[in-house]
């Protein structure tokens, strides 16, 4: 029933997978310091419930939520809070507040076991959207949209599918691979958790050919547990391959491929009956109702061509992409040697319109002459629609699925629109890029609103295609934030 | 077909088309004297005093906009920013009102830290605007308050008062400059006020940080040190929130601060020409463009 199916647009960029896809996730060594900002998720942030000079356990909840669509932060180290301050986060244009949290040296037997078994089948549905909320736990595929919301459909909505999220399609993440690969038996479980908290019998997990393997196991997890029992009869879970191509683990753009309903401009995915959740999230679903675990830590890939020793790294919330770069073996010199540690000699971000961090074609050449050790970029996220980053002070944060660091080249310089087209054949949410990126460029953002848009999801394909290097994602966030300002 | 016939028909045509064109004539000035739209005599007198570049620094549509508003409510004779003072005078002469004369006010751009002194946090490549620079981790200076220098205050000038000079700041050609505040809006650090025209001795800088924080992040930040504070023999500069500020009320423009700020953050803006003071540092003083990772 359900062959490679796919939607309108969209581009097939390298995938530069190879790097990590067949490194198992290896745990990073419980740091000793980790800034856990208060502010990591979409919606209102916290407001933090501990003190400097406060003992926190592991697990701890040290931010309390504001609001509903937020969600609540847990300490993921145990240890003494040294400040509650603002620091530079990865996402946010300034620093926001954060709680440091420090550990002693010879307090790594402090580590929290988790290793409590609930029966979650003895749970109502509301107990288990309950405990997902109380663990802090958000969509892991990047928006870092808390989950109980998404679980919550607003009245007169029914639900009749669920969609997990496998595609991966952005170019060197292999975190939902290799959590996949590894952990499938608590994903599948994730997923009929999810299935019971938002009472319905379908789920559909939506994985991209190119990991066959992990479907594959997937298939064989969900037949032996069909033969024992623990998939009623009565519900149905089933795997279903996608075409390779970016970006197909976009929420509507999978909805359209699986399911061939297409949501409506502004609407969510509950507008056709279906809510959509990251494998990831669904690990840290079955973590939270089982283990009682909140959301402490998350698998990151760390690579780019810069990275001396490429990984998928299991870390804890709140520990600088400097430890976790350290770990990765630091960056490979430009001479070829890796640097030792992570002082990286003139190592410098690259602050530039996302996208055009084009894993390949015309942007990538030599660094800057007249900035000879500036030359490398990092990136928070994949290199399509991931943020570039300016300092290693920056924590990981509940949204990080990778941290790349890539060799810098020259940006080929943005010239005129040539109006060839390629953008909008391209776009796969179906919007006119280049005249969106014109228009902003003139200042006209109420024109640009009747174009829609509020509609771009910022997934960077017209950006990669543009002929002309026009910054297009770049000019239509510009429109997006002066038709907010406007509207405050 | 005779002459007399020809001229027959053609008399008769004439004939018609004359009694039309009278017809019309009467029907057009009956519809001009009785449809006619009332406006105020003054409104053309108005319109010819105002400078007529339709900048629309008023807030109306264009300078008739603004002549219909003042002719309707005289105290909006004063709302022409662009024309200052000059045309206020002459609206009030060709209105009979009496004006009070407010001080003229002009932009002031407060950061004067080029791209070779201020410190770098990263190296920008997006569009050359300020607001969509802002947008990354708030630019790529490493001091929140200082000058982008990516022009969006360049953009909506319309008097071509504002440039980015040799540095990279935006520097305001006090000469030029008719207030009309669009610079003050566009700027997406705030980093610009109007100041009075007379006042010369302003705070080039509005970084909040305190002493070593605000030198890390630029040579000739404003490190709330308070030797200006002390030094004024007015009185006029008080250190607020971690920024030197200037009353131009009580300030004589004696220059004593201008000389003992060691971070040459207070300058003398100099209206004669126009030109920026470069304030250029004893080596040691320039940081470097530093690297974070």
């Amino acid at each position: 029933m359900f062959g490679r199916k796919s939607f309108r647009g969209g581009v097939h960029p390298p995938e530069h997978k190879h790097l990590t896809q067949n490194k198992p996730i290896v745990t990073l060594p419980t740091p000793l310091r980790v800034v856990i900002p208060l502010s990591q998720h979409t919606g209102s942030p916290c407001r933090a419930i501990v003190a400097v000079g406060d003992e926190v356990n592991e697990g701890q909840k040290i931010g309390e939520s504001t609001g509903f669509v937020s969600a609540p932060v847990h300490a993921s180290i145990a240890g003494t809070v040294v400040a509650v301050e603002s620091r530079p986060h990865p996402v946010l244009a300034f620093p926001v507040p954060s709680v440091v949290i420090e550990s002693k040296p010879d307090a790594t037997a402090a580590t929290a076991a988790w290793t409590k078994n609930i029966d979650w089948r003895t749970l109502t549905a509301e107990s288990i959207k309950d405990k997902i909320k109380e663990a802090g736990i958000v969509g892991m595929g990047g928006a870092a949209f808390p989950t109980h919301v998404k679980l919550s459909p607003p009245p007169g909505k029914t639900i009749r599918a669920l969609l997990v999220n496998g595609a991966e399609c952005e170019p060197y993440l292999t975190t939902d691979h290799r959590l996949m690969l590894e952990r499938s038996d608590e994903i599948l479980e994730g997923v009929l958790i999810l299935l019971k908290a938002l009472d319905i019998k379908t789920a559909v997990i939506g994985i991209e050919k190119n990991k066959t393997d992990a479907a594959d196991l997937l298939r064989e997890k969900i037949r032996r547990k069909e033969a024992a029992g623990e998939i009623a009869g009565d519900e149905s879970v089933r795997v279903a391959t996608l075409k390779v191509k970016y970006p197909q683990g976009a929420e509507k753009q999978l909805i359209k491929a699986l399911l061939g309903r297409e949501v409506p401009s502004g609407g969510l995915p509950f507008e056709v009956g279906v809510v959509v959740q990251n494998v990831g999230t669904a690990f840290a679903v079955y973590e939270a109702v089982v283990k009682d675990k909140p959301l402490i830590e998350r698998v990151v890939t760390v690579s780019g061509d810069a990275v001396a020793e490429p990984a998928n790294v299991l870390v804890r919330i709140g520990t600088s992409f400097r430890d976790l770069l350290a770990f990765a073996g630091g960056v490979t010199g430009s001479d070829g040697a890796a640097a030792a540690g992570v002082e990286v000699p003139g190592a410098e971000a690259q602050g530039v319109e996302v996208s055009s961090a084009k894993t390949a074609g015309p942007a990538e050449g030599a660094a800057p002459a007249e900035k000879p050790r500036a030359g490398y970029k990092m990136i928070m996220g994949g290199p399509m629609m991931g943020l570039a980053q300016y300092t290693l002070d920056a924590p990981v944060i509940k949204g990080t699925s990778g941290f790349l660091v890539l060799k810098q080249g020259d940006t080929k310089p943005s010239v005129a629109c040539v109006k060839c087209g390629a953008c909008v054949d391209r776009c796969p949410a179906g919007l006119m890029p280049y005249q969106l990126g014109n228009l902003s460029e003139r200042n006209d953002f109420a024109a640009c609103a009747e174009f829609n848009v509020k509609d771009c999801m910022e997934c960077g394909v017209c950006s990669f295609v543009c002929p002309s290097a026009r910054p297009l994602v770049h000019l239509i966030k510009y429109a997006k934030l002066n038709l907010a300002k406007q509207k405050k | 077909m005779n002459v007399l016939q020809i001229f027959g028909s053609m008399g008769a045509a004439v004939l018609i088309l004359g009694v039309l064109g009278l017809l019309f004539a009467v029907l057009l000035l009956f519809a001009f004297r009785k449809l006619a739209v009332k406006t105020d005599p003054r409104l053309e007198l108005v319109l010819a005093d105002l400078p007529g570049s339709n900048c629309g620094a008023c807030g109306f549509p264009g300078c008739r906009g603004l002549a219909e508003k003042i002719v309707e409510d005289t105290s909006y004779a004063t709302a022409c920013l662009a024309g200052g003072q000059a045309t206020a005078q002459k609206l009030a002469k060709t209105l009979g009102i009496s004006l009070e004369a407010p001080d003229d006010k002009i932009a002031f751009v407060a950061c004067r830290a080029g791209r070779d002194i201020a410190k770098m946090k990263y190296d920008y490549r997006g569009l050359d605007n300020c607001q969509a620079a802002h947008l990354f981790f708030g630019g790529d200076k490493a001091c929140q308050e200082g000058c982008l220098g990516l022009g969006s205050c360049v953009q909506v000038c319309p008097f071509d008062a504002v440039h980015i000079t040799e540095q990279g700041v935006a520097l305001v050609d006090p000469e030029k400059c008719r207030s009309c505040e669009k610079c003050v809006k566009a700027c997406p650090r705030a980093l610009i006020s109007m100041q009075p025209k007379s006042q010369s001795v302003l705070v080039a800088c509005a970084n909040r940080d305190r002493g070593r924080q605000a030198k890390d992040v630029c040579g000739i930040a404003c490190t709330a040190c308070k030797i200006c504070e002390k030094n004024c023999p007015e009185k006029a500069i008080v250190v607020t929130d971690n920024l030197a500020v200037i009353d131009p009320a009580t300030c004589t423009q004696c220059g004593v601060c201008v000389e003992k700020c060691p971070q040459k953050s207070i300058i003398r803006l100099s209206l004669a020409t126009a030109k920026l003071e470069t304030r250029r540092r004893e080596p040691e003083a320039v940081v470097k463009n530093c690297c974070s990772l």
